[in-house]
Protein backbone atom coordinates (compact mmCIF):
# COMPACT_ATOMS: atom_id res chain seq x y z
CA UNK A 1 0.00 0.00 0.00
CA UNK A 2 3.08 2.35 0.09
CA UNK A 3 5.83 2.14 -2.54
CA UNK A 4 8.67 4.50 -2.35
CA UNK A 5 10.65 5.31 -5.84
CA UNK A 6 13.72 6.94 -5.19
CA UNK A 7 13.00 9.31 -2.81
CA UNK A 8 15.39 12.32 -2.57
CA UNK A 9 15.07 15.29 -0.25
CA UNK A 10 17.97 18.20 0.74
CA UNK A 11 18.36 21.15 3.08
CA UNK A 12 20.64 23.06 1.85
CA UNK A 13 24.09 21.55 1.72
CA UNK A 14 22.35 18.34 3.87
CA UNK A 15 20.98 15.25 2.04
CA UNK A 16 18.75 14.50 4.04
CA UNK A 17 17.18 11.22 2.07
CA UNK A 18 19.44 9.84 -0.52
CA UNK A 19 17.68 7.85 -3.10
CA UNK A 20 15.66 6.03 -1.18
CA UNK A 21 12.97 2.62 -2.08
CA UNK A 22 10.73 0.24 -0.27
CA UNK A 23 7.38 -0.71 -0.01
CA UNK A 24 5.40 -1.81 2.50
CA UNK A 25 2.12 -3.71 2.09
CA UNK A 26 -0.98 -4.60 3.52
CA UNK A 27 -0.80 -5.84 6.99
CA UNK A 28 2.75 -4.98 7.32
CA UNK A 29 3.63 -3.25 10.53
CA UNK A 30 6.92 -1.78 9.28
CA UNK A 31 9.46 -0.45 11.99
CA UNK A 32 12.06 2.58 10.90
CA UNK A 33 14.79 2.53 12.17
CA UNK A 34 17.90 4.58 12.47
CA UNK A 35 20.06 6.72 14.35
CA UNK A 36 19.05 10.23 14.64
CA UNK A 37 19.63 12.70 11.89
CA UNK A 38 19.31 9.72 9.38
CA UNK A 39 16.33 10.92 7.45
CA UNK A 40 13.42 8.90 9.09
CA UNK A 41 11.04 11.97 9.35
CA UNK A 42 11.99 13.42 6.43
CA UNK A 43 11.25 10.38 4.62
CA UNK A 44 7.65 10.47 6.89
CA UNK A 45 7.00 13.60 5.83
CA UNK A 46 7.36 13.52 2.34
CA UNK A 47 4.91 10.45 2.62
CA UNK A 48 2.23 12.26 4.24
CA UNK A 49 2.82 15.35 1.86
CA UNK A 50 4.15 18.04 3.74
CA UNK A 51 7.58 18.00 2.33
CA UNK A 52 7.92 17.54 -1.55
CA UNK A 53 10.40 15.59 -2.72
CA UNK A 54 13.29 16.88 -4.24
CA UNK A 55 13.32 13.85 -7.10
CA UNK A 56 11.67 10.60 -7.02
CA UNK A 57 7.80 9.92 -5.51
CA UNK A 58 5.79 7.06 -3.88
CA UNK A 59 2.12 5.96 -3.54
CA UNK A 60 0.49 5.68 -0.67
CA UNK A 61 -3.06 3.52 -0.74
CA UNK A 62 -2.82 3.86 -4.66
CA UNK A 63 -2.06 7.40 -4.93
CA UNK A 64 0.68 9.39 -5.74
CA UNK A 65 2.09 11.53 -2.95
CA UNK A 66 3.09 15.10 -5.37
CA UNK A 67 -0.36 14.84 -7.92
CA UNK A 68 -2.77 13.04 -5.81
CA UNK A 69 -1.55 14.53 -2.65
CA UNK A 70 -5.15 15.34 -1.24
CA UNK A 71 -6.31 11.68 -1.81
CA UNK A 72 -3.61 10.90 -0.57
CA UNK A 73 -4.07 12.59 3.02
CA UNK A 74 -7.43 11.32 3.29
CA UNK A 75 -6.61 7.83 3.11
CA UNK A 76 -3.63 8.73 6.01
CA UNK A 77 -3.29 9.09 9.13
CA UNK A 78 -0.21 10.88 10.13
CA UNK A 79 1.56 11.31 13.53
CA UNK A 80 3.95 13.88 13.28
CA UNK A 81 7.48 13.89 15.49
CA UNK A 82 6.47 16.26 18.51
CA UNK A 83 2.61 15.54 17.57
CA UNK A 84 1.79 19.15 16.51
CA UNK A 85 -1.14 20.60 17.64
CA UNK A 86 -3.24 23.40 18.46
CA UNK A 87 -2.22 24.76 21.73
CA UNK A 88 -4.94 26.47 22.45
CA UNK A 89 -8.19 24.76 21.37
CA UNK A 90 -9.23 22.18 23.98
CA UNK A 91 -8.98 18.09 22.93
CA UNK A 92 -12.41 18.29 21.91
CA UNK A 93 -12.26 21.58 20.18
CA UNK A 94 -9.58 20.15 17.84
CA UNK A 95 -10.75 16.92 16.96
CA UNK A 96 -14.34 18.50 15.67
CA UNK A 97 -11.75 20.58 13.80
CA UNK A 98 -10.33 17.60 11.93
CA UNK A 99 -13.42 15.72 11.39
CA UNK A 100 -14.40 19.22 9.47
CA UNK A 101 -11.54 18.97 7.60
CA UNK A 102 -12.07 15.17 7.15
CA UNK A 103 -15.73 15.42 6.14
CA UNK A 104 -16.82 13.76 8.92
CA UNK A 105 -19.90 15.72 10.20
CA UNK A 106 -23.05 16.13 12.23
CA UNK A 107 -23.90 13.07 14.30
CA UNK A 108 -21.28 10.41 12.45
CA UNK A 109 -18.34 13.29 14.23
CA UNK A 110 -19.81 13.07 17.81
CA UNK A 111 -20.03 9.51 17.37
CA UNK A 112 -16.14 9.23 15.98
CA UNK A 113 -15.11 11.69 18.44
CA UNK A 114 -16.50 9.69 21.25
CA UNK A 115 -15.08 6.23 20.02
CA UNK A 116 -11.98 8.02 19.34
CA UNK A 117 -11.81 9.63 22.95
CA UNK A 118 -12.39 5.70 24.26
CA UNK A 119 -9.92 3.80 21.90
CA UNK A 120 -7.42 6.72 23.41
CA UNK A 121 -7.81 6.69 26.84
CA UNK A 122 -8.64 10.76 26.46
CA UNK A 123 -11.80 10.83 27.62
CA UNK A 124 -11.20 11.99 30.60
CA UNK A 125 -9.20 15.29 29.39
CA UNK A 126 -11.45 16.63 26.47
CA UNK A 127 -12.40 19.39 27.61
CA UNK A 128 -9.23 20.35 28.80
CA UNK A 129 -6.53 22.68 26.90
CA UNK A 130 -3.98 20.68 24.44
CA UNK A 131 -1.40 22.94 25.76
CA UNK A 132 -1.75 22.35 29.36
CA UNK A 133 -1.63 19.07 28.58
CA UNK A 134 0.63 16.42 30.05
CA UNK A 135 3.21 14.89 27.48
CA UNK A 136 1.62 11.61 27.15
CA UNK A 137 -1.93 13.04 26.77
CA UNK A 138 -0.97 15.09 24.70
CA UNK A 139 0.62 12.47 22.06
CA UNK A 140 -2.73 10.10 22.60
CA UNK A 141 -4.81 13.27 21.11
CA UNK A 142 -2.11 13.38 18.89
CA UNK A 143 -2.71 9.69 17.99
CA UNK A 144 -6.60 10.24 18.32
CA UNK A 145 -6.03 12.53 15.11
CA UNK A 146 -4.32 10.26 13.17
CA UNK A 147 -6.72 7.47 13.65
CA UNK A 148 -10.29 9.30 13.97
CA UNK A 149 -11.34 8.64 10.20
CA UNK A 150 -10.10 4.83 10.42
CA UNK A 151 -7.25 5.08 7.72
CA UNK A 152 -5.98 1.97 5.62
CA UNK A 153 -2.52 3.79 5.75
CA UNK A 154 -0.43 5.12 8.86
CA UNK A 155 2.61 6.74 9.68
CA UNK A 156 3.79 7.32 13.03
CA UNK A 157 6.71 9.20 14.02
CA UNK A 158 8.16 8.23 17.12
CA UNK A 159 4.94 7.76 18.76
CA UNK A 160 6.49 6.16 22.19
CA UNK A 161 8.79 8.72 22.29
CA UNK A 162 8.74 10.14 26.02
CA UNK A 163 6.42 8.46 27.34
CA UNK A 164 6.86 6.41 30.50
CA UNK A 165 6.61 2.44 30.48
CA UNK A 166 2.99 2.20 30.59
CA UNK A 167 2.08 4.13 28.48
CA UNK A 168 4.55 2.86 25.63
CA UNK A 169 2.84 -0.48 26.55
CA UNK A 170 -0.41 0.97 26.13
CA UNK A 171 0.40 2.92 22.49
CA UNK A 172 2.74 -0.91 21.38
CA UNK A 173 -0.96 -2.58 22.04
CA UNK A 174 -3.03 -0.17 20.16
CA UNK A 175 -0.46 -0.11 17.47
CA UNK A 176 -0.86 -4.10 17.68
CA UNK A 177 -4.55 -4.16 16.93
CA UNK A 178 -4.37 -1.74 14.14
CA UNK A 179 -2.19 -3.91 11.99
CA UNK A 180 -4.59 -6.25 10.68
CA UNK A 181 -6.18 -4.39 8.18
CA UNK A 182 -3.95 -1.99 7.42
CA UNK A 183 -0.21 -0.92 6.56
CA UNK A 184 1.91 0.91 9.56
CA UNK A 185 5.19 2.66 9.02
CA UNK A 186 6.74 3.10 12.75
CA UNK A 187 9.73 5.08 13.43
CA UNK A 188 11.52 4.60 16.61
CA UNK A 189 15.31 4.43 18.07
CA UNK A 190 13.76 1.85 20.25
CA UNK A 191 14.85 -1.84 18.87
CA UNK A 192 12.59 -3.69 21.33
CA UNK A 193 10.16 -1.77 20.09
CA UNK A 194 10.43 -3.27 16.79
CA UNK A 195 10.89 -7.05 18.03
CA UNK A 196 7.64 -5.84 20.28
CA UNK A 197 5.43 -5.07 17.07
CA UNK A 198 6.73 -4.98 13.73
CA UNK A 199 7.05 -7.65 11.07
CA UNK A 200 9.45 -5.61 8.72
CA UNK A 201 12.14 -3.86 9.41
CA UNK A 202 14.27 -1.13 7.85
CA UNK A 203 17.76 0.45 9.50
CA UNK A 204 18.30 3.79 8.15
CA UNK A 205 21.42 5.89 8.26
CA UNK A 206 23.08 8.73 6.51
CA UNK A 207 19.84 9.45 4.49
CA UNK A 208 20.08 5.66 2.81
CA UNK A 209 18.78 2.59 3.65
CA UNK A 210 20.96 -0.28 5.23
CA UNK A 211 19.07 -2.85 5.49
CA UNK A 212 15.36 -3.82 4.59
CA UNK A 213 14.42 -7.42 6.25
CA UNK A 214 12.30 -8.30 8.96
CA UNK A 215 13.73 -8.58 12.45
CA UNK A 216 13.92 -12.33 12.55
CA UNK A 217 16.25 -12.76 9.17
CA UNK A 218 18.24 -9.75 10.49
CA UNK A 219 19.38 -11.72 13.33
CA UNK A 220 20.16 -14.44 11.52
CA UNK A 221 22.09 -13.03 8.84
CA UNK A 222 23.83 -10.27 10.62
CA UNK A 223 24.31 -12.17 13.87
CA UNK A 224 23.81 -10.77 17.91
CA UNK A 225 20.70 -8.99 19.30
CA UNK A 226 18.82 -6.14 17.08
CA UNK A 227 21.19 -3.50 18.83
CA UNK A 228 24.59 -5.12 17.53
CA UNK A 229 23.08 -5.26 14.02
CA UNK A 230 22.18 -1.98 14.63
CA UNK A 231 25.41 -0.65 15.69
CA UNK A 232 26.94 -2.87 13.03
CA UNK A 233 25.19 -1.29 9.97
CA UNK A 234 25.03 2.26 11.42
CA UNK A 235 28.72 2.63 12.62
CA UNK A 236 29.94 -0.18 10.23
CA UNK A 237 31.77 -1.52 13.56
CA UNK A 238 31.38 -5.23 14.36
CA UNK A 239 29.60 -4.84 17.73
CA UNK A 240 28.42 -8.12 18.77
CA UNK A 241 31.84 -9.89 18.20
CA UNK A 242 34.06 -7.30 19.47
CA UNK A 243 32.48 -6.72 22.91
CA UNK A 244 35.03 -8.36 24.91
CA UNK A 245 37.67 -6.26 23.40
CA UNK A 246 36.62 -3.10 24.03
CA UNK A 247 36.37 -1.46 26.73
CA UNK A 248 33.06 0.66 26.35
CA UNK A 249 30.49 -1.48 24.29
CA UNK A 250 27.77 0.08 26.58
CA UNK A 251 28.87 3.75 25.42
CA UNK A 252 29.27 2.42 21.94
CA UNK A 253 26.13 1.36 22.04
CA UNK A 254 24.39 4.29 23.13
CA UNK A 255 26.26 6.43 20.56
CA UNK A 256 24.67 4.55 17.96
CA UNK A 257 21.26 4.41 19.31
CA UNK A 258 20.85 7.99 19.62
CA UNK B 1 -14.90 23.86 0.04
CA UNK B 2 -14.72 21.63 2.96
CA UNK B 3 -10.79 22.72 4.14
CA UNK B 4 -11.86 26.35 3.57
CA UNK B 5 -14.96 25.87 6.00
CA UNK B 6 -12.82 24.17 8.63
CA UNK B 7 -10.18 26.61 8.84
CA UNK B 8 -12.15 29.21 8.15
CA UNK B 9 -14.13 27.67 11.41
CA UNK B 10 -11.25 26.97 13.13
CA UNK B 11 -9.92 30.61 12.83
CA UNK B 12 -13.12 31.87 14.22
CA UNK B 13 -13.46 30.27 16.85
CA UNK B 14 -9.71 30.95 18.11
CA UNK B 15 -10.22 34.17 18.13
CA UNK B 16 -13.38 34.21 19.88
CA UNK B 17 -12.33 31.58 22.56
CA UNK B 18 -8.81 33.95 23.33
CA UNK B 19 -8.46 37.01 24.28
CA UNK B 20 -7.35 38.17 21.09
CA UNK B 21 -10.43 38.99 19.27
CA UNK B 22 -11.91 41.31 22.50
CA UNK B 23 -8.30 42.63 23.08
CA UNK B 24 -8.36 43.82 19.05
CA UNK B 25 -11.94 45.27 19.13
CA UNK B 26 -11.83 47.33 22.44
CA UNK B 27 -8.28 48.66 20.85
CA UNK B 28 -9.57 49.33 17.63
CA UNK B 29 -12.76 50.42 19.45
CA UNK B 30 -10.81 53.20 21.68
CA UNK B 31 -8.40 54.62 18.81
CA UNK B 32 -11.13 54.70 15.88
CA UNK B 33 -12.88 56.78 18.21
CA UNK B 34 -10.31 58.94 19.86
CA UNK B 35 -8.61 60.03 16.73
CA UNK B 36 -11.88 61.81 15.68
CA UNK B 37 -12.38 63.34 18.93
CA UNK B 38 -8.97 64.79 19.11
CA UNK B 39 -9.66 66.70 15.63
CA UNK B 40 -12.29 68.28 17.27
CA UNK B 41 -15.08 66.38 15.84
CA UNK B 42 -17.71 68.49 17.44
CA UNK B 43 -15.79 71.91 16.07
CA UNK B 44 -16.35 71.31 12.56
CA UNK B 45 -19.90 71.49 12.91
CA UNK B 46 -21.01 69.64 10.01
CA UNK B 47 -22.50 66.29 10.76
CA UNK B 48 -20.32 63.90 8.86
CA UNK B 49 -17.68 60.88 9.44
CA UNK B 50 -14.99 62.09 7.69
CA UNK B 51 -12.49 62.85 9.94
CA UNK B 52 -13.55 59.18 11.29
CA UNK B 53 -12.54 57.66 7.94
CA UNK B 54 -9.69 59.77 7.72
CA UNK B 55 -7.71 58.19 10.82
CA UNK B 56 -8.54 54.43 9.52
CA UNK B 57 -5.53 54.42 6.91
CA UNK B 58 -3.21 55.13 9.63
CA UNK B 59 -4.67 53.44 12.54
CA UNK B 60 -5.23 49.94 10.47
CA UNK B 61 -1.27 50.12 9.72
CA UNK B 62 -0.45 49.35 13.01
CA UNK B 63 -3.35 47.38 13.98
CA UNK B 64 -4.17 45.40 10.83
CA UNK B 65 -0.69 43.85 10.76
CA UNK B 66 -0.67 43.13 14.37
CA UNK B 67 -4.18 40.79 13.63
CA UNK B 68 -1.85 39.07 10.61
CA UNK B 69 1.64 38.17 12.18
CA UNK B 70 -0.19 35.65 13.51
CA UNK B 71 -1.90 33.63 10.64
CA UNK B 72 1.15 32.06 9.55
CA UNK B 73 4.31 32.98 11.38
CA UNK B 74 2.62 31.36 14.69
CA UNK B 75 1.89 28.10 12.77
CA UNK B 76 5.09 27.81 11.67
CA UNK B 77 6.59 28.77 15.19
CA UNK B 78 4.32 26.01 16.55
CA UNK B 79 4.82 23.27 13.92
CA UNK B 80 0.90 23.20 13.65
CA UNK B 81 1.69 23.58 10.04
CA UNK B 82 2.86 20.64 9.57
CA UNK B 83 -0.78 18.84 11.28
CA UNK B 84 -2.43 21.38 8.84
CA UNK B 85 -1.19 20.26 5.92
CA UNK B 86 -1.19 16.78 6.19
CA UNK B 87 -4.90 16.82 6.73
CA UNK B 88 -6.63 17.01 2.92
CA UNK B 89 -6.81 20.91 3.07
CA UNK B 90 -5.49 22.32 0.01
CA UNK B 91 -2.87 25.26 0.53
CA UNK B 92 -5.50 27.92 -1.21
CA UNK B 93 -8.01 26.63 0.68
CA UNK B 94 -6.13 27.29 4.33
CA UNK B 95 -4.47 30.56 3.22
CA UNK B 96 -8.41 31.80 2.36
CA UNK B 97 -10.12 30.24 4.80
CA UNK B 98 -7.47 32.39 7.74
CA UNK B 99 -7.37 35.25 5.51
CA UNK B 100 -11.48 35.76 5.07
CA UNK B 101 -11.64 34.60 8.95
CA UNK B 102 -9.18 37.75 10.23
CA UNK B 103 -11.49 39.88 7.32
CA UNK B 104 -14.39 38.74 9.46
CA UNK B 105 -13.05 39.95 12.76
CA UNK B 106 -11.67 43.13 11.15
CA UNK B 107 -15.67 44.13 9.37
CA UNK B 108 -16.83 43.41 12.90
CA UNK B 109 -14.77 45.58 14.22
CA UNK B 110 -16.04 48.12 11.85
CA UNK B 111 -19.52 47.46 12.39
CA UNK B 112 -18.88 48.11 16.24
CA UNK B 113 -18.57 51.85 15.04
CA UNK B 114 -22.06 52.17 14.29
CA UNK B 115 -22.73 54.28 17.36
CA UNK B 116 -20.53 57.06 15.99
CA UNK B 117 -23.08 56.86 12.52
CA UNK B 118 -25.99 57.20 15.08
CA UNK B 119 -24.47 60.16 16.90
CA UNK B 120 -23.54 61.72 13.21
CA UNK B 121 -26.82 61.34 12.37
CA UNK B 122 -28.47 62.39 15.40
CA UNK B 123 -26.48 65.52 15.77
CA UNK B 124 -27.59 66.52 12.00
CA UNK B 125 -28.78 65.09 8.75
CA UNK B 126 -25.84 63.60 7.27
CA UNK B 127 -25.05 63.27 4.00
CA UNK B 128 -25.36 59.19 4.07
CA UNK B 129 -23.37 58.43 0.28
CA UNK B 130 -20.25 59.23 1.84
CA UNK B 131 -20.97 57.22 4.70
CA UNK B 132 -21.81 53.83 3.27
CA UNK B 133 -19.26 54.51 0.48
CA UNK B 134 -16.56 55.28 3.45
CA UNK B 135 -17.55 51.93 5.06
CA UNK B 136 -16.88 50.39 2.35
CA UNK B 137 -13.73 51.48 1.39
CA UNK B 138 -12.68 50.67 5.06
CA UNK B 139 -13.43 47.50 4.53
CA UNK B 140 -11.55 46.89 0.87
CA UNK B 141 -8.50 48.95 2.87
CA UNK B 142 -8.55 46.84 6.22
CA UNK B 143 -8.64 43.04 3.47
CA UNK B 144 -5.34 45.21 1.39
CA UNK B 145 -3.74 45.38 4.38
CA UNK B 146 -4.43 41.81 5.65
CA UNK B 147 -3.41 40.17 2.91
CA UNK B 148 -0.02 42.26 3.06
CA UNK B 149 -0.03 40.94 6.42
CA UNK B 150 -0.78 37.56 5.45
CA UNK B 151 1.92 37.25 3.20
CA UNK B 152 4.79 38.72 5.61
CA UNK B 153 3.52 36.29 8.33
CA UNK B 154 4.09 33.11 5.69
CA UNK B 155 7.87 34.09 5.03
CA UNK B 156 8.88 34.12 8.54
CA UNK B 157 8.03 32.03 11.40
CA UNK B 158 8.77 34.95 14.36
CA UNK B 159 6.15 37.15 14.55
CA UNK B 160 7.47 40.04 15.72
CA UNK B 161 9.63 40.25 11.83
CA UNK B 162 5.94 39.34 10.16
CA UNK B 163 4.76 42.07 12.14
CA UNK B 164 7.45 44.97 10.93
CA UNK B 165 7.58 43.90 7.65
CA UNK B 166 3.60 44.06 7.52
CA UNK B 167 3.75 47.40 8.97
CA UNK B 168 6.19 48.78 7.14
CA UNK B 169 4.77 47.18 3.39
CA UNK B 170 1.37 48.83 4.08
CA UNK B 171 3.20 51.84 5.06
CA UNK B 172 4.78 51.68 0.91
CA UNK B 173 1.55 51.62 -0.12
CA UNK B 174 -0.14 53.94 1.57
CA UNK B 175 2.23 56.61 1.48
CA UNK B 176 3.22 55.94 -2.40
CA UNK B 177 0.50 58.32 -2.84
CA UNK B 178 1.07 60.93 -0.90
CA UNK B 179 2.05 64.50 -2.30
CA UNK B 180 5.38 64.55 -0.86
CA UNK B 181 6.73 61.30 -2.27
CA UNK B 182 5.29 61.97 -5.39
CA UNK B 183 6.80 64.99 -5.10
CA UNK B 184 10.29 63.57 -4.94
CA UNK B 185 9.74 60.78 -7.44
CA UNK B 186 9.16 63.54 -10.02
CA UNK B 187 12.07 65.00 -9.83
CA UNK B 188 14.20 61.99 -10.17
CA UNK B 189 11.75 59.85 -12.42
CA UNK B 190 9.77 60.27 -15.80
CA UNK B 191 5.84 61.07 -15.37
CA UNK B 192 5.23 57.64 -15.81
CA UNK B 193 6.91 55.80 -12.89
CA UNK B 194 5.18 58.74 -11.10
CA UNK B 195 2.09 58.16 -12.19
CA UNK B 196 2.58 54.25 -11.90
CA UNK B 197 3.61 54.78 -8.03
CA UNK B 198 0.57 56.93 -7.69
CA UNK B 199 -1.69 54.15 -9.27
CA UNK B 200 -0.60 51.59 -6.79
CA UNK B 201 -1.52 53.85 -3.83
CA UNK B 202 -4.07 53.26 -1.47
CA UNK B 203 -4.48 56.69 -0.52
CA UNK B 204 -6.16 58.37 -3.81
CA UNK B 205 -8.55 55.37 -3.89
CA UNK B 206 -9.68 55.66 -0.12
CA UNK B 207 -9.88 59.35 0.21
CA UNK B 208 -12.35 59.12 -2.97
CA UNK B 209 -14.56 56.76 -1.30
CA UNK B 210 -14.44 58.81 1.52
CA UNK B 211 -15.62 61.20 -0.84
CA UNK B 212 -18.51 59.02 -1.44
CA UNK B 213 -17.13 58.15 -5.18
CA UNK B 214 -16.57 54.92 -6.12
CA UNK B 215 -15.20 53.60 -9.44
CA UNK B 216 -14.82 50.24 -11.46
CA UNK B 217 -11.01 50.66 -11.45
CA UNK B 218 -11.03 51.57 -7.71
CA UNK B 219 -12.93 48.54 -7.09
CA UNK B 220 -10.88 46.51 -9.14
CA UNK B 221 -7.55 47.45 -7.75
CA UNK B 222 -8.87 46.43 -4.13
CA UNK B 223 -10.01 43.00 -4.98
CA UNK B 224 -6.44 42.25 -7.17
CA UNK B 225 -4.29 43.98 -4.88
CA UNK B 226 -4.93 41.97 -2.48
CA UNK B 227 -5.47 38.59 -4.43
CA UNK B 228 -1.82 39.26 -5.49
CA UNK B 229 -0.56 38.95 -2.21
CA UNK B 230 -2.52 36.04 -1.28
CA UNK B 231 -1.30 34.59 -4.61
CA UNK B 232 2.26 34.73 -3.00
CA UNK B 233 1.66 33.94 0.10
CA UNK B 234 0.30 30.32 -1.73
CA UNK B 235 3.43 30.45 -3.26
CA UNK B 236 5.55 30.75 -0.04
CA UNK B 237 3.69 28.31 1.20
CA UNK B 238 3.94 25.57 -1.64
CA UNK B 239 7.37 25.51 -1.34
CA UNK B 240 7.92 23.27 1.08
N1 LIG C 1 13.76 21.66 7.87
C1 LIG C 1 15.06 21.29 7.85
N2 LIG C 1 16.01 22.18 7.52
C2 LIG C 1 17.30 21.82 7.48
N3 LIG C 1 17.77 20.60 7.75
C3 LIG C 1 16.87 19.66 8.10
C4 LIG C 1 15.47 19.95 8.17
N4 LIG C 1 14.83 18.83 8.53
C5 LIG C 1 15.78 17.87 8.67
N5 LIG C 1 17.00 18.38 8.42
C6 LIG C 1 18.26 17.61 8.46
O1 LIG C 1 18.07 16.43 7.73
C7 LIG C 1 18.70 15.34 8.36
C8 LIG C 1 17.70 14.24 8.61
O2 LIG C 1 16.81 14.64 9.63
P1 LIG C 1 15.57 13.79 10.10
O3 LIG C 1 14.80 13.37 8.90
O4 LIG C 1 14.84 14.61 11.11
O5 LIG C 1 16.24 12.54 10.78
P2 LIG C 1 15.65 11.50 11.83
O6 LIG C 1 14.18 11.68 11.91
O7 LIG C 1 16.05 10.17 11.29
O8 LIG C 1 16.31 11.77 13.14
C9 LIG C 1 19.35 15.89 9.62
O9 LIG C 1 20.70 16.14 9.35
C10 LIG C 1 18.61 17.18 9.85
O10 LIG C 1 19.46 18.10 10.50
MG1 LIG D 1 13.00 12.07 13.58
Amino acid sequence: MIEVKGLRKSFGPIVAVDDVSFSVGQGDVLGFTGPNGAGKTTTMRMLSCFLRPDAGTATVAGYDIIDESVNVRRNLGYLAENVPAYNEMTATGFLKFVCDARGINGSKRRQAIERIAETCSITGVMHQLIGTLSKGYRRRVGLAQTLIHDPPVLVLDEPTDGLDPNQKFEVRKLIKNLAKERCIIVSTHILEEVDAICNRMIVMDRGGIRADSTPRELREEVGGSLDDIFLTLTTGETAGRSDAAKPEPADAREGGGQ
Amino acid sequence: MRGFLSVYKREIISYFSTPLAYVFLVIFLFFSHWLPFQRNFFELRTASMWLFFDGLPLLFIFLVPAMAMRLWAEERGSNSIELLFTLPITVPAAVLGKFFAAWTVLIIALALTCPMVLTVSYLGNPDWGPIVTGYLGSVLLAGAYLAIGSFFSSITRNQVIAFVLAVVGCAVFLYAGSPTVLGVLHRAFPMGVVEAVESLSFRGRFEDMQRGIVALRDLAFFVFLPAGWLAANIVVLRRR
